[in-house]
């Protein structure tokens, strides 16, 4: 069999016989064709099904209208979706805002300071987080996040923070634990694994050579990450932080469990809310009406396009920053 | 263990062949909606596959999945704890009829004050519900709890996030009490609550209540108990404050008209009675009145007649109220009047 198999490889040569490897070529070719045309078709079909699942709600209230109003009435079928919306973007920027610079941390330690012993348990822990199911953080940010962050975190946020002109109305809010803050703050704890790792792993791209003249020129360590590892290594730093922000955009579990789930919009990040996600989640199954189920398909489609806008934004960044280089040198 | 087996199988045997050929090829019933039912159906279908060896499969997926589910054809019956309104049981073809009654109660969570020791008009409920009464010391709640120690706490409202009967029942109640209520929010199994808290399904209420000092929120009576949550008396129809129990839920149902209710669209909240718990309901099955399938559909009315006739003991056990015997002799009644299958035979016969 081995025999034969070796054989026949030989008079597949490509070089010895061109027609038997155009045709796997062709093959091959035309089988990756359909594997990476199955991605578009399947995103095609999401579109579509979206688009046609909300007309009736987008029909009725109109897509500008829909998007603006804080109105969630299911008794009198008037829906908009701004209170989602405002949660889903504040809970996933505050994720942000935490989990970069944690992240950052954390990738430059393992990649630059840490040492040898050190960078295994730490990797492995990294990932081990990762693996964590979202309903594990939910729980968790339920039973003992939210109590202690009700209890001692937001008494701080609101003595000090709070005093603060203009930015100190964001943190006020009843001691619940249970609001757009909390979930964001959970968000972050679950994003930092995904940005670290891959960070990780982007810091450890950068040639040696670069590094060692930089330190042989006399750089410090901060010096060196700053001015030779970031700006190597900013496409796939960008990508880390994108990948963790359209995590949080879509988290759902762990969200409904601390967000609070409520329609009402207020300025203080302490108080409850909702997510486009959390929203879905919790109502699809019981809502009746052709109204409200196109209501929150229409809420699926306006997080798609967020989504959307936000890796745009991710790309057209990086092509702007890549020009200014050439411009530059 | 064999010889409960061998008794099992034998009770099996004996059922399958006095139940006749009829139904014999049915083995399993499916069926999905209500969360609110759901401990109870659990305990009559285990009861029921001892005696018959004809299995439930319940899926308690909440009371709108059980309608969308029985409209798409897709279980043998339907439940919901909000009825259906007869115009829409017209439409679609369907039959309901209640088959289990229960009480919601009111839990706090005060430090100092255990169940049953704080009492809440319909005014003040109504009131704290619609935010405007948002502190536990407030004078119109310690008018009428006198020599009860009331902190000063804020009043976090917990409230269901999910679409639910629950919800339904609840909300129908406030509508009746309060006009502004009926007004400004009105009822269904979501609405646009003035203030509070969401929680994803009774044990999400249950959780937020337990969690939050100063809480309150609404929940079956069940829940409850098993949490060990601290319920309230409240203020009934004729003005009395009254204990949930299952004597109490007992008067509310007792004064309930079903024979005159089309389509059995009765809510069973406010009902008048010195003694009736206020927020009363009642739980709804489903099925076609056209049966496709008659042999299922000839199951699925056995095993709720089985429930009706055996099952008051597992129900009494969980809180629950078992239908009246009256009600239940005219939803059977009903059964063989309009189910039939596709020749027009009555499904069901006594």
């Amino acid at each position: 069999m081995r025999g034969w198999d070796l054989g026949d490889t030989r008079m597949n040569d490509t070089s010895a016989n061109p027609r038997g490897g155009a045709l796997g070529d062709t093959l091959f070719r035309g089988a990756s064709l359909v594997a990476a045309l199955t991605v578009l078709a399947v995103l095609g079909a999401i579109i579509l099904m979206l688009v046609k699942g909300s007309m009736p709600a987008l029909g009725k209230f109109g897509f500008l209208h829909f998007i603006t109003s804080a109105e969630w009435n299911p008794v009198t079928e008037q829906f908009g979706a701004l209170s989602p919306i405002t949660g889903t973007l504040v809970s996933s920027a505050i994720a942000i805002i935490i989990g970069l610079p944690v992240s950052f941390g954390i990738a430059l330690f393992i990649t630059e300071l840490c040492p040898v012993w050190l960078k295994r348990p730490v990797g492995t822990a990294i990932e081990l987080l990762a693996a964590i199911p979202s309903i594990i953080y939910g729980m968790w940010g339920l039973f003992v996040f939210a109590p202690f962050f009700a209890e001692h975190i937001q008494p701080l946020l609101t003595a000090t923070l709070g005093r603060l002109p203009v930015i100190g109305a964001l943190f006020e809010g009843p001691p619940l634990g249970i609001s757009v803050f909390t979930a964001g703050v959970i968000l972050a704890i679950m994003i930092i694994p995904f940005i670290a790792s891959v960070m990780r792993d982007v810091f450890n791209t950068v040639r040696r050579e670069l590094r060692e003249s930089a330190y042989g020129l006399g750089c410090t360590t901060w010096e060196v990450v700053w001015k030779v590892v970031l700006p190597v290594t900013r496409a796939g730093v960008t990508g880390a932080v994108m990948l963790g922000l359209g995590r949080a955009l879509g988290e759902t579990m762990a969200v409904t469990f601390v967000i609070g789930n409520s329609h009402d919009l207020n300025t203080g990040l302490f108080w409850p809310g909702n997510s486009i996600a959390s929203t879905i989640a919790n109502e699809f199954t019981e809502a009746d009406g052709e109204i409200y189920t196109s209501s929150l398909i229409a809420l699926g489609l306006v997080l798609f396009l967020i989504t959307f806008i936000v890796l745009s934004l991710a790309r057209i960044m990086l092509i702007r920053m890549s020009r200014q280089d050439g411009a530059k040198s | 263990m064999k010889r409960t087996l061998a008794a099992a199988c034998a009770a099996a045997a004996i059922a399958i062949l006095a139940s006749g050929v009829a139904s014999a090829g049915v083995k399993t019933i499916t069926g999905a909606g209500a969360t609110f039912p759901y401990p109870v159906y659990a305990k009559w279908a285990e009861a029921y596959y001892k005696a018959t060896g004809v299995k439930l499969n319940y899926q308690s997926i909440g009371s709108g999945g059980g309608i969308k589910q029985i409209k798409a054809k897709t279980v043998d019956f339907g439940a919901s704890d909000a009825p259906m309104k007869p115009a829409d049981l017209d439409k679609y073809g369907l039959i309901q009829w209640p088959q289990i009654m229960g009480g919601e109660v009111l839990a706090v969570n005060l430090p100092g004050i255990k169940s049953g020791e704080l009492k809440l008009s319909k005014q003040v409920l109504a009131d704290i519900f619609l935010g405007k009464i948002t502190k536990w010391n407030d004078a119109k709640i310690a008018a009428i709890n006198p020599g009860v120690k009331l902190p000063e706490m804020k009043i976090t409202v917990v409230h269901r996030s999910d679409g639910s009967g629950t919800t339904f029942i609840f909300t129908n109640y406030l509508s009746k009490i309060s006009p502004e209520w009926k007004e400004k929010v009105g009822f269904g199994k979501a609405v646009s609550w003035p203030t509070g808290v969401g929680g994803k399904g009774n044990e999400g209420v249950s959780s937020y209540v337990s969690r939050i000092p100063g809480g309150i929120g609404y929940v079956e009576y069940a829940y409850a108990l098993q949490n060990h949550l601290t319920w309230t008396k409240l203020e009934n129809h004729d003005g009395a404050y009254v204990t949930p129990t299952a004597a109490n839920f007992q008067a509310a149902a007792a004064g309930a008209d079903w024979a005159a209710a089309k389509g059995y669209y009765l809510l069973l909240t406010n009902q008048p009675g010195a003694k009736s718990w206020p927020i009363t309901g009642a739980s709804f099955i489903l099925v076609y009145k056209k049966a496709d399938k008659p042999e299922n559909t000839r199951a699925v009315l056995k095993f709720f007649d089985w429930a009706y006739k055996n099952g008051q003991d597992a129900a009494l056990k969980l809180d629950y109220v078992p239908m009246p015997e009256k009600v239940v002799d005219m939803v059977e009644k009903k059964w063989s009047q309009t189910i039939k299958d596709a020749s027009g035979n009555p499904v069901w016969a006594k």
